[in-house]
């Protein structure tokens, strides 16, 4: 399996990298960390006419806090994020949910923006994205646009990134006081793919819930702070409503049956660590 | 930087083992593909050439990487590490590989040189990493011929090793003789 060929132009900017964009749209590929990206070229799923290696920007490969946010940048790997002084604190979901992202040799070269423009439906990230109520900045020459996660995740594989857009940096919201969040998966074997994968932000007036691995796109839900079989009944009916299908790897009753196990967990133990 | 044309190959330099490497590629070129193909270092291997089965890993800039998963054009003015690197001299193992040696960590082989490479990454970082981290790591690698049991005995034994005497890595180390 080999790719097909394209030109190749290393950016040293964003500005370079938008005006390439700009030039071929669809037919060039934003190239990171490449740990989606070259699978599909190598399967030939993707052709693309140019790819643009955006991984040796300095400027893009900041992690910062600003604003009550943690700004990614398009370049920064998620294995830097994972190793980011006080991420535990500062966003226990991302903590939690990071080492579930593909294995530590992925997590090496593969960034977090890579994998949120990827929007593979059952990836952590945009999980936890939607989960955060965070967001991404997009740029082309044209403009500088920020898209809420649901307004970016827009269905398989899918976004509502433009084609000469360059996804600049993901914005997730920090640890807010009295909060809890907390992360649960289960997969065929860690490392792969969730079947079901479940992100719980909990406050003393309310809980949040996304789920990733059984709509075309993680899905959320809002709740007050509901216990016992009020919960239950929530979580039953968000099961339902993610219209779960059978396919290779799990039954529609079995990923049912994940939402309801894996929310209640996620919110949960998201409820002891807003002790 | 100029745009690389797709038919074009271009002189791609970087530092392979501590010595400097050149080649041509065109952009598509596969990194595991410039190292076996042009470099003709084929201690590198190439299973699934998706970035599923981890016999293809390297590191570049003292990171782990898929090198099916890296273009040759990329590792541009890098460092790069291979299996072929791990040895201390031409007669000797390192710690790990000896203990792969004294464990059967390996039946074909095939999968072995990146999970040499990743474990002794580990062992790098983590000189005292216990039986779980192991495991965690060895993850991102398939082996179809040990069943994993040896590779996990022999990584502990190297760690056991490498924790007591740290230099131990770095040191010469005699043969065991049991060939
Ligand atoms: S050949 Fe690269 S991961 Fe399998
Ligand atoms: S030793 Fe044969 S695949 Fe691992």
């Amino acid at each position: 399996m080999k790719p097909a060929r394209f030109d190749y132009q290393r950016a040293e900017s964003a500005a370079e990298a938008c005006e390439a964009l700009a030039e071929l749209g669809g037919d060039a590929r934003v190239l990171a960390g490449g740990q989606s990206l070259v699978p599909m070229l190598n399967m030939r799923l993707a052709q693309p006419r140019l790819l643009v290696d955006i991984s040796r920007i300095e400027a893009l490969q900041k992690i910062e806090r600003s604003g009550g946010r943690l700004l990614v940048g398009a370049g920064a790997r998620q294995a830097a994020l994972l190793s980011h002084d006080g991420l535990a604190e500062a966003a226990p979901l991302l903590a939690a949910a990071l080492p579930w992202v593909g294995h530590a040799q992925t997590r090496a070269r593969g960034t977090v923006c890579g994998s949120l423009a990827h929007a593979d439906p059952s990836a952590e990230l945009p999980t936890c994205l939607l989960a955060l109520q965070g967001a991404v900045r997009l740029r082309s020459s044209r403009r500088h646009r920020e898209l809420p996660a649901e307004a970016f995740l827009a269905g398989l594989m899918s976004t509502a990134r433009e084609d000469d857009e360059l996804v600049e940096a993901a914005a997730f919201p920090l640890r807010r006081a009295g909060e809890g969040q907390a992360f649960r998966e289960f997969g065929r074997r860690h490392g792969d793919f969730a079947i079901v994968g479940a992100a719980a932000v909990v406050s003393a007036q309310r809980i949040r819930l996304a789920v990733g691995g059984v709509a075309d796109r993680p899905m959320a839900r809002d709740w007050p702070a509901l216990e016992g079989s009020a919960l239950d009944d929530a979580l039953n009916a968000f099961a339902w409503e993610l219209g779960a299908r059978d396919d290779l790897h799990a039954s529609a009753r079995l990923r049912r049956d994940l939402v309801r196990a894996l929310g209640r967990e996620a919110i949960e133990e998201a409820r002891r660590c807003r002790a | 930087m100029p745009r690389l044309s797709a038919d074009r190959r271009t002189e791609v330099r970087f530092t392979l083992n501590g010595r400097p490497v050149a080649g041509l590629a065109e952009p598509r070129l596969l990194l595991s593909d410039f190292l076996r193909h042009v470099v003709g270092a084929t201690g590198t291997h190439v299973g699934c050439e998706h970035g599923v089965c981890g016999a293809c890993t390297v590191r570049i800039d003292g990171g782990l990487a898929r090198s099916c998963l890296t273009l040759a054009v990329q590792v541009e003015g890098c460092t790069v590490e291979t299996v072929e690197g791990l040895a201390p001299g031409p007669a000797r193992l390192s710690v790990l590989q000896e203990a792969f040696r004294r464990h059967h960590a390996l039946q074909c082989g095939f999968c072995t040189a990146g999970i040499l490479m990743s474990l002794d990454t580990l062992l790098r970082d983590e000189p005292a990493a216990d039986k779980a981290r192991i495991e965690e790591v060895l993850g991102g690698h398939l082996c179809r011929c040990t069943g994993y049991g040896p590779i996990v005995s022999a990584a502990l034994d190297a760690a056991e090793r490498l924790s007591e005497d740290p230099g131990a890595g770095d040191a010469p180390e005699e043969r065991d003789g049991d060939v």
